[in-house]
């Protein structure tokens, strides 16, 4: 059993007050999460990534399709104890204190009173908040209000955790806390859904990624098998500061850097310069083959379309 | 279910316990009752039924601003700051919430009623030194006005749970007004003919009667009020502010949260 089906979820928005005209969000996604997976949602800004959650999550009401977490219609309540979710940019009752906030959710999600105490504490600790549990959530800076978030979304150990871009707001020692979090839910048996544009987390910690791109899924898969797909290219390293004019003429971007040169260029062209650097008799010292990122895969993928100009971290 | 809206209610309440606005607005109608002693001292005869109509007036009227000015915001003001997010991931109903929030808010006005009633027969016992028997009928004319309260929440929180704080503010607010005239108004009604007494006997009705769950004078005079009434008012203003909450479940149950 999929621990997430998503079965031709669409969205259309009406936007504008006086002529209304349709929007569309997302065009009918399918999608399949395996239980214990770490699954990760990538997409540039406005991709349909939030929009997807939020249909997940009921706040929406999809325009067609529907969606099954753990075997149930995503929208029974049976469903909501088991899952756990953390918005883009959360925000909470800011006349609450953090304990107080997590204690709330505690009893929403029908914690027993007698271990609510136990689990709110232990889960002040794992977010790296012991020392801020009484201060009200209006005093909390953007990164402390995150792992709040992270916080109520796994309090009552769900089996599916939902995350819109749980790294975002943090400073690198957070992001790492979380990309640790992430994994030690897995390991505990948990499926985590997360969304994000930062593409070296995505790689770091997911067992499979789909990518969206103006609400339609482009690809869905492992990491590695999406990146082996592209071109590959390799790295070469040579002695003294000369490009030869015809390893310029491959097509190669060259950087100096002291009395070594570094060319990076297609794989097929590198007999060709490796040619070229004999006739020139210049001292090759490596040839490496880069492997290609996510983010080479977005660039290569997605650039060209009409997307929004936002570069991707 | 009843235990998740218990837990909704006592985090309205909680709100609302730490909101300054309650503070002030509560300092404000004791005052105002603080002030029908000296107003009253004018003439000895009359202190009592000023004390009394000032200090009730002052309870009731007090009583709607607080609960139209938390009302308005209680759905609307979620909505915009994005709180539900979190609250509907939980297995939380949607009308569980609304139902919830009612019952935070109201029991939040019972207990100001409380509060403030004791300022009016402190106030009462300073000016005349003793409780008379028909004082006992202040206690009737308190509970309308917790039942007008009733009425007054559940349409703040419909008209918050499809529009803006403000505009809810505004509708709130005018049907507040419009309804202490009720009892003119189907007056009105009944003398106009043919089609517009049909509408026009319509919109009286679907107004909030609370001029009918004002008793104040009369008790203010020491009168009695009847079993009948009490029994009538009570039917009226539980059935209004249910159908209220039932308008406000709909409406939010169909909403996309932005
Ligand atoms: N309430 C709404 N009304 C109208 N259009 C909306 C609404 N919410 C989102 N959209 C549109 O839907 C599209 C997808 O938005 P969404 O928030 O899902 O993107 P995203 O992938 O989460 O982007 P980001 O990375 O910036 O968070 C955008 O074009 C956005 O303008
Ligand atoms: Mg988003």
């Amino acid at each position: 059993m999929s621990a997430i089906q998503i079965l031709g979820l669409e969205k259309t928005y009406t936007i504008g007050f006086w002529r209304k005209r349709p929007k569309r969000a997302l065009r009918p996604l399918h999608l399949a999460v395996e239980e214990g997976e770490i699954f990760g949602f990538l997409g540039p800004n406005g991709a349909g990534k939030t929009t997807t959650l939020k249909l997940l999550m009921g706040l929406v009401s999809p325009t067609a399709g529907s969606a099954r977490i753990l075997g149930i219609d995503a929208n029974d309540p049976r469903v909501k104890a088991q899952i756990g979710f953390l918005p883009e940019q959360p925000y909470f009752y800011d006349y609450l204190t953090a304990r107080e906030l997590l204690e709330y959710y505690g009893q929403l999600s029908g914690i027993p009173a007698k271990d609510r105490g136990g689990k709110v504490e232990a889960m002040l600790q794992r977010v790296g908040l012991p020392d801020a549990g009484d201060i009200q959530l209006r005093k909390f800076s953007k990164g402390m209000l995150q792992r709040v978030g992270i916080a109520q979304a796994i309090l009552h150990d769900p089996k599916v955790v939902f995350l819109d871009e749980p790294m975002s707001g943090l400073d690198p020692m957070g992001r790492r806390e979380v990309r640790d979090l992430i994994e030690q839910l897995k390991k505990e048996g948990k499926t985590v859904f997360f969304s994000t544009h930062i593409l070296s987390d995505a790689e770091a910690l997911c067992d499979r990624v789909a990518i969206i791109h103006l609400g339609e899924l482009r690809s869905v898969g492992v990491v590695a098998d999406l990146t082996s797909s592209m071109h590959g290219k390799v790295e070469l390293i040579w002695q003294g500061a000369v490009v030869p004019a015809s390893i310029r003429a491959l097509g190669a971007e060259c950087h100096l850097s002291a009395d070594t040169m570094r060319a990076v260029l297609a794989e097929d062209k590198q007999d060709a310069a490796i040619d070229a650097l004999r006739r020139e008799k210049l001292r090759l010292v490596s040839i490496t083959p880069v492997r290609a990122t996510l983010e080479d895969y977005f660039l290569q993928n997605l650039r060209s379309e009409n997307a929004p100009s936002e570069v991707m971290a | 279910m009843k235990a998740r809206i218990s837990y909704i209610a006592a985090n309205t309440f909680r709100e609302a316990v730490r909101d300054r606005v309650l503070y002030n607005l509560i300092a404000f109608a004791l005052l105002l009752v603080g002030a029908a002693i000296l107003v009253g001292q004018i003439s000895i005869d009359i202190e009592r039924l000023v004390v009394i109509n000032l200090g009730l007036t002052a309870v009731s009227l007090f009583g709607m601003l607080i609960a139209i000015f938390i009302g308005i915001g209680l759905v609307s003001k979620e909505i915009e700051k994005r709180t539900l997010y979190t609250m509907f991931s939980r297995p939380v109903r949607r009308w569980e919430f609304i139902v919830g929030k009612f019952f935070g808010l109201a029991g939040t006005l019972v207990v100001n009623t409380f509060l403030m009633a004791i300022g009016v027969f402190a106030a009462l016992l300073y000016v005349s030194h003793h409780l008379q028997k028909p004082d006992a009928w202040l206690l009737v004319a308190l509970y309308f006005i917790i039942l007008q309260f009733l009425m007054i929440t559940a349409i703040a929180l419909l008209f918050s749970s499809f529009s803006s704080p403000l505009l809810s503010a505004v509708f709130a607010f005018s049907l507040f007004v419009v309804g202490s005239f009720a009892e003119d108004l189907r007056g009105f009604a009944a003398m106009t003919k043919g089609v517009t007494r049909w509408l026009a006997t319509g919109a009286a009705y679907l107004i909030p009667n609370f001029s009918a769950l004002n008793v104040i004078s009369s008790v203010a005079h020491g009168e009695a009020v009847s079993g009948q009434l009490v029994f009538y008012n009570s039917a009226y203003a539980l059935f209004y502010a249910a159908l209220a909450l039932c308008g406000a479940v709909l409406i939010f149950e169909r909403r996309d949260l932005k």
